[in-house]
């Protein structure tokens, strides 16, 4: 820790908190998001202390305030792990759409455990539970959203949180900021997208390159969600096309399980 | 008022000496959709070619030109014990509009209303609105326009020129000694008695064609009586809160405003953002009390903003009829629509 590196903000000097960051079940790319933008990295690092950082040091300290968490639960030891990190932490941030929803991998939940294991391990099964969100687990103080998250999003925030400025999420849709950038529906150019109902905050990342949001950040805080399956059926979407965008990254996970079991419900009726 | 006609062929010679000086931003195709039908967009354009005069409507109105979607307000430069403060009204060069339609410059007319007639104008408008010059153009009114129930199918002011295409000639109405100038580099004439025929028959052509209507008789006490009618409940359930109608509007001006410090800490900005009074935290104030958490209750005062608050405040709606709202509105909550079930009605 270099003393030199202390921030002052108007002249006042910074405290600057020791953090650690640890991944569970995960692709570790949130992690790497917050390293691959070389240009602020330097500015970042003046503001926390990173005593834990396996992406980036093979320091390690356990004496650290604020744990950033990326990853889901699918393992009983890494139950333990994580519990272990929120007796230390003071704060533990839940970073990504794994940590805060289940993530990608929640979407094993829909098969039975034996088959999944088989599917993947074949013959050399190992052990593996139904995937869960820290949240389930231990009690989590603040989610940053996305797969993955957007590093502008983190900077801001742990910029907030060093100067006192409170941390907010957007509660509005991706359509809000999508149309501020002028984009074309894709609506109109005949794609599904869930950009009516996820939550704000990536500056409509994918709908800016003409890509359909699958709800990686979860719901808005007003997500009309029946009205957008109608829409959806309106454009010719088939209920599978919903479906798969809903299960995805577990956000939507209440929303999912009632059109799944509604459309099982229905092709048996017609069977 | 000064009339003049002048040939098909000036036109694009006109464009080209605008162009030769000036920032001209234009209606311009940017796509199809999935049916093929153009959608159009304002830009910035640097060839007569590249502009569609005859475009329908663009799916978002023209006001990121003077009410941008997010604008620096300020931006601050922190040293050791000291900061200071650099104010940008965000314009460097004056521009021209060429092809605005007459609810467009309407919609400006209002604006300028809220944003400059005030006791404390908003200088970040009036810096880019006192920089614009506007070359209206007419239109043929489409299946969601209903401007001419809002009074905002003509523009009597607000533009510097105003051309329509009467067949064989454009007849063109000068408002600003810099149009008459700029009339100077083509060849103009004299309207003759056909030109005005011809006109007054283009008029009466383009009022045949108007199929969606809003009945504003005595609308704003008719909203002040259906305050509470169940209506509002039933557009609430289909409104998705996305604020998708206040981006597309041309007049919404509602805005928040953030500050952001550098993550070197040695800046720091002040934003302002469009917002919409549909979102869910619109009316959430310090504490976190939420006065509309509803759907219905947003969406209800939209629609109460814009057909009688404003009208009791201005004497007309804040709403020019361009229909750009129902358009982008997935769910299909057109005025038209939401209106005539307010007052009863099938639409």
């Amino acid at each position: 820790m270099d003393a030199g590196l202390v921030r002052t903000y108007l002249g006042v000097p910074l405290y600057r908190p020791k953090v650690a960051f640890f991944e569970f079940s995960s692709c570790e790319g949130c992690q790497l998001q917050l390293l691959n933008n070389e240009s602020s990295l330097l500015d970042f690092l003046a503001l926390v202390d990173v005593v834990n950082f396996r992406e980036a040091m093979k320091e390690k300290a356990d004496d650290y305030e604020i744990a950033f968490v990326e990853g889901s639960i699918t393992r009983s030891d890494e139950a333990e792990r994580l519990k272990d990190i929120r007796s230390k932490a003071k704060v533990l941030v839940a970073l990504g759409s794994c940590a805060c929803f289940g993530g990608v991998n929640q979407l094993k939940n829909r098969f039975s455990l034996d088959w999944v294991k088989k599917e993947v391990y074949g013959n050399s099964p190992v052990e593996t539970e139904p995937v869960r969100p820290l949240g389930d687990v231990v009690r989590v103080d603040l989610k940053i959203f996305g797969c993955p998250v957007k590093k502008e999003e983190v900077e801001k925030i742990v910029t907030n949180i060093a100067v006192g400025k409170a941390v907010a999420h957007p509660k509005y849709p991706v359509c809000t900021e999508c149309k501020a950038n002028e984009n074309i529906c894709l609506f109109d150019l005949g794609e599904p997208c869930l950009g009516p109902i996820t939550r704000g905050g990536c500056d409509s990342w994918c709908p800016n390159s003409r890509f359909g949001c699958w709800g990686c950040r979860g719901p808005a805080e007003d997500a009309n969600v029946e009205q957008l399956k109608k829409i959806m059926k309106e454009y010719g979407f088939s209920e599978d096309t919903i479906l798969d965008r809903l299960e995805c990254f577990g956000g939507f996970s209440a929303f999912a399980d009632t059109l799944r079991k509604s459309g099982e419900k229905n092709k048996g009726t017609s069977a | 008022m000064i009339f003049r006609v002048f040939a098909r062929e000036e036109l694009k010679k006109l464009f080209d000496a605008m162009a030769s000086k000036n920032k001209i931003v234009g209606p311009v195709e940017i796509a199809r959709d999935h049916n093929g039908k153009p959608l159009f967009a304002f830009n910035e354009v640097n060839s007569f070619n590249d502009i569609k005069l005859d475009y329908t409507t663009t799916k978002l109105s023209a006001k990121k030109y003077f009410l941008p979607y997010k604008e620096d307000l300020a931006a601050f430069r922190m040293d050791e014990n000291d900061w200071q403060k650099k104010v940008d009204y965000n314009i460097s060069e004056p521009f021209i509009f060429f092809g605005l339609h007459a609810c467009d410059i309407n919609a400006l007319n209002k604006l300028d209303k809220v944003l400059m007639g005030s006791v404390y104008p908003m200088p970040y408008y009036a810096a880019k609105r006192k920089n614009m010059f506007i070359v209206g153009i007419d239109c043929t009114p489409q299946p969601y326009c209903f401007c001419r129930s809002m009074g905002a199918d003509t523009a009597l002011h607000g533009f510097d020129m105003f051309i329509t295409d009467i067949g064989e000639k454009y007849f063109v109405e000068i408002l600003s000694d810099t149009a008459f100038n700029f009339l100077k580099n083509i060849r103009t004439a004299e309207p003759i008695e056909a030109d005005h025929i011809h006109y007054m028959k283009v008029a009466s052509e383009k009022n045949k064609k108007f199929t969606a209507h809003v009945d504003t008789t005595d609308l704003t006490k008719i909203l002040d009586m259906e305050f509470q009618s169940d209506v509002w409940k039933q557009w609430g359930e289909k409104c998705l809160a996305c604020g998708s109608c206040s981006k597309a509007c041309p007049t919404c001006y509602c805005y928040g405003v953030e500050e952001t410090v550098d993550i070197n800490l040695r800046g720091a900005k002040k934003t302002k953002k469009l917002y919409s009074c549909n979102l869910i935290d619109f009316a959430e104030v310090a504490g976190g009390h939420n006065f509309r958490p509803e759907r219905h209750v947003r969406l209800k005062y939209r629609y109460y903003h814009k057909h009688r608050g404003f009208v009791e405040a201005y004497e007309e709606s804040l709403c020019v009829g361009c229909g750009r709202c129902g358009e982008a509105c997935l769910a299909n909550i057109t005025v038209p629509e939401v209106i005539a079930s307010v007052r009863g009605e099938e639409n």
